[in-house]
């Protein structure tokens, strides 16, 4: 039996995520329609043998969480928990705090996926170039192929061109290591415990011996059940046999700021087109115009003469007047697009409204699309004390009076606004 | 009765519309801007005008002989071989002007108001000296050269320019009437007629000013082109209320040209000029803008504070705003935003234009 872990964060982490972190934990921020870990989920269950899947992070249990847990449960038809952290103990330190939970049960191996990446999860592919490698012990963490420029943002793996094993380690170098990156999906058998334990150990002793030599530790024993996977295990593990490359090709994304929601959005729509046309918003004639893949949820009023696409996905409850447009956009639940207003490149926050003719757009942050290989770049929100032109987002309950042009800008949620704004945060 | 238009050169201010038209024949609240001169200097009772021009053009040539027709009157132009400023060209026009002993009118051609002929040569009979021009009242004199005159009889005693302390809130607005001795005054070389010959005249106490009622501007440049359309609709509104177009969709003041097709859903107004054959298609707002003969607005967009020049598209969910000016068939891309462009003719826009710039 195999199980999964998806590794989901607390609320002091996705803070790139604001305001949209506000309202939702941000593993629950719906792309291409459903929650993040939702496709995180999909994919572990299409595993043979799959038998649980357990979330771990450092958010209060909450009725988004709980609810999320219990429709997934329903739907997937799996057992799915989460285990709360009593603090942010790093990649490694929560599956390591939670061994026996994750062991119960002895499955042989078990997947570890970050929820903030968007992916394929080619899940059954490692499962089988683990077999192929013969050595049932054998860790694998699933690669993709970056820039040279890019991948100083990301962990940066050597391997063994034949043998794919993992022979240096290195989370995001000062100077170029390789191309192949870190995707932030990972086999392990048990064994794993054993070298995430050594880790733990020594860091325990190395602070008991601080302690006794007298120098400051501020509260060490929990600075010991602090493990990074990346930094404290990978780099231990590389070149000594263990650890493995599974290489993929397939579409691959970090989802770490909400610009980057929207590319994520993208590209799930179009693995849906793929598999899952069912999923998409056909062209019909007493529908609206669908351009491209466009998600709408079966409850949103769409006027006819709307023209939606591509890349859009509509939530629960929303209202799309008569000639209205809207491209690469996330529209959440409940909003309220009004007669001939045009949005581009934008999220809209829950409940928001929008006046007639208004005028919501963004400028994409989408990887070079004359690079295979580049990435969604990591995005600072000031760069020379100038706002980044970036995505617009309207928080939660935002109003946009009619007729006004809001560009490049983020609004913080309950806000009413009164005129046109551009290349601001509005508080 | 004569006047003479100092229409002058390339009209640079208006571009990029009088890169295809000459200024004096691009439409102001559909009627070519020189028409609005010709009409009202005929109604006075002007049989002859004079163009002043620095440089020839077929089609404004064309356009006279047209006009001439239409209004029964004589029209010559006299070109400069170079620029003559404000006071040469009339040197240059000398023999035509004084072909009769009447009093002449002489008038800027971007001046737009309720022209005040009849009531200037009334007024200049009434005085019997050499000049009189017509002032208007500005809230902020200090951006202008002021008149300071007697306020009972109108006598200019001097001229200020930009004055730092009060002294006068009345400019020029570019509006004559003179007898023909005050051609012994001018010589035949650049001269301004502003600096040179209104204060020698003023001194010699020739020069008398009649203060214009109701609205002015110079529309020399697309800004004051779209101000002084507010003003001019909203003086029809006053005198011809009927010429206006009302009904549902249509809010304040409004002039569309009875061959303009307009959709459903719409909001257009206040303020806006629709030309001959402009089609606006469904669920458009526009407000303050002029739209030029044989454009197309598509479904959807939003136009503010636009000037968009003949026969361009302007495509589905575009935003148009802060003195946008098409030149001459251009067509803008669906869904893109514009914020105070300027593009030359012939050209399509694939890009969105944040801030204001100059579209080559």
């Amino acid at each position: 039996m195999l199980k999964a872990v998806i590794l989901i964060g607390g609320p002091q982490k996705g803070t790139r995520f604001r305001p949209l972190s506000f309202e939702v934990p941000k593993p629950l921020f719906p792309v291409a329609g459903v929650p993040m870990i939702q496709h995180h989920i999909e994919a572990c269950t299409k595993v043979p043998s799959m038998k649980e899947i357990v979330l771990v992070g450092f958010y209060q249990p909450n009725e988004a969480l709980s609810r999320f847990l219990v429709s997934a449960q329903q739907e997937f038809k799996i057992p799915i928990r989460y285990l709360q952290e009593y603090a942010a103990l790093g990649t490694g330190g929560g599956i390591y705090h939670f061994r026996d939970q994750i062991l119960s049960g002895s499955p042989e191996a078990f997947f570890v996926l970050n929820a903030d990446v968007c992916s394929e999860f080619p899940l059954p592919e490692m499962l089988a170039f683990q077999q192929q490698r013969g050595d049932p012990h054998s860790f694998v963490m699933l690669g993709t192929t970056a820039n040279r420029k890019q991948s100083l943002n990301y962990g940066c793996i050597v391997a063994n061109m034949e043998t794919c094993e993992v022979l240096h380690y290195v989370e995001k170098p000062s100077t170029f290591v390789s191309e192949i990156i870190n995707c932030g999906i990972y086999l392990f058998t048990p064994a794993i415990f054993q070298h995430i334990g050594e880790v733990f150990q020594r860091t325990q002793q190395e602070l008991l011996l601080g302690a006794c030599l007298g120098e400051e530790s501020p509260n060490g024993w929990q600075r010991a059940e602090v493990i990074r996977l990346e930094q404290d295990i990978f780099t231990a593990l590389a070149g000594r046999g263990k650890l493995y490359v599974y290489k993929t090709d397939g579409f691959w994304s970090q989802i770490k700021s909400a610009g980057s929601a929207i590319y994520a959005s993208r590209l799930y729509l179009s693995q849906y087109s793929q598999c899952h046309p069912e999923r998409l918003a056909p062209n019909s004639p007493e529908g609206p115009t669908i351009r491209g893949n466009v998600y709408l949820h079966p409850t949103a009023s769409i006027d006819r003469s709307a023209v939606l696409g591509p890349n859009v996905s509509i939530g629960k409850g929303v209202m799309v007047g008569a000639g209205v447009r809207v491209r690469e956009s996330i529209i959440l639940h409940g909003a309220s697009l009004q007669d001939h207003t045009c949005v581009l490149n934008s999220i809209v926050g829950w409940d928001s409204t929008i006046g007639r003719w208004a005028r919501v757009e963004g400028t994409p942050s989408d990887p070079n699309p004359n690079d295979p290989y580049a990435k969604i770049d990591s995005e600072t929100l000031f760069r020379d004390g100038r706002l980044t032109p970036s995505i617009t987002i309207l928080g939660c309950n935002v109003t946009i009076p009619a007729e006004v042009v809001i560009l490049n800008s983020i609004v913080l949620p309950h806000k009413e606004l009164s005129r046109s704004f551009k290349n601001q945060i509005i508080l | 009765m004569k006047a003479l238009i100092l229409v002058g050169g390339y009209g640079t201010r208006l571009r990029p519309l009088t890169l295809s038209t000459p200024k004096p024949l691009v439409e102001f609240c559909n009627k070519p801007i020189l028409l609005h001169q010709l009409e009202a200097l005929r109604q006075a009772g002007v049989d002859h005008v004079i163009l002043a021009v620095s440089y020839m053009s077929e089609v404004l040539e064309g356009a006279m002989r047209t006009q001439e027709q239409r209004l029964g009157i004589r029209i010559s132009l006299s070109h400069e071989k170079e620029p003559l400023g404000t006071a040469g060209p009339l040197a240059l026009a000398r023999e035509l002007l004084t072909e009769s002993s009447e009093p002449f009118f002489v008038l800027n051609s971007d001046v737009i108001c309720d022209f005040p002929f009849t009531d200037l040569v009334r007024f200049h009979k009434h005085h019997g000296k050499e000049g009189s021009i017509v002032v208007t009242k500005v809230e902020e004199p200090s951006k202008y050269g002021v008149v300071v005159c007697e306020a009972e009889t109108g006598r200019i005693h001097r001229f200020v320019e930009k004055p730092q302390v009060f002294v006068s809130n009345k400019i020029n607005a570019g509006m004559y009437i003179f007898n023909p001795s005050l051609l012994h005054r001018i010589q035949l070389r650049p001269t301004s007629i502003e600096k040179e010959i209104f204060p020698v005249m003023a001194q010699d106490a020739e020069l008398y000013a009649m203060e214009l009622q109701g609205f002015w501007m110079d529309i020399g440049q697309p800004k004051d082109f779209l101000t002084g359309m507010c003003m001019f609709l909203q003086s029809l509104r006053v005198q011809h209320p009927e010429r206006l177009h009302a009904g549902p969709g249509f809010v304040g003041n409004v002039l569309v040209d009875p061959s303009a097709q307009i959709g459903e859903n719409c909001t257009i107004g206040p303020n806006v000029t629709i030309g001959a054959g402009v089609v606006v298609e469904d669920g458009v707002r526009i407000k303050r803008c002029t739209i030029l003969k044989g454009s197309r607005i598509r479904s959807h967009s939003w136009l503010e504070s636009c000037i968009v020049g003949w026969l361009s598209s302007v495509g589905q969910w575009v935003r148009m705003e802060n003195v946008t000016v098409l030149g001459e068939d251009v067509i803008v891309n669906d869904e893109l935003y514009l914020n105070g462009a300027n593009v030359l003719p012939h050209k399509s826009i694939a890009e969105s234009v944040p801030e204001p710039r100059i579209i080559m």
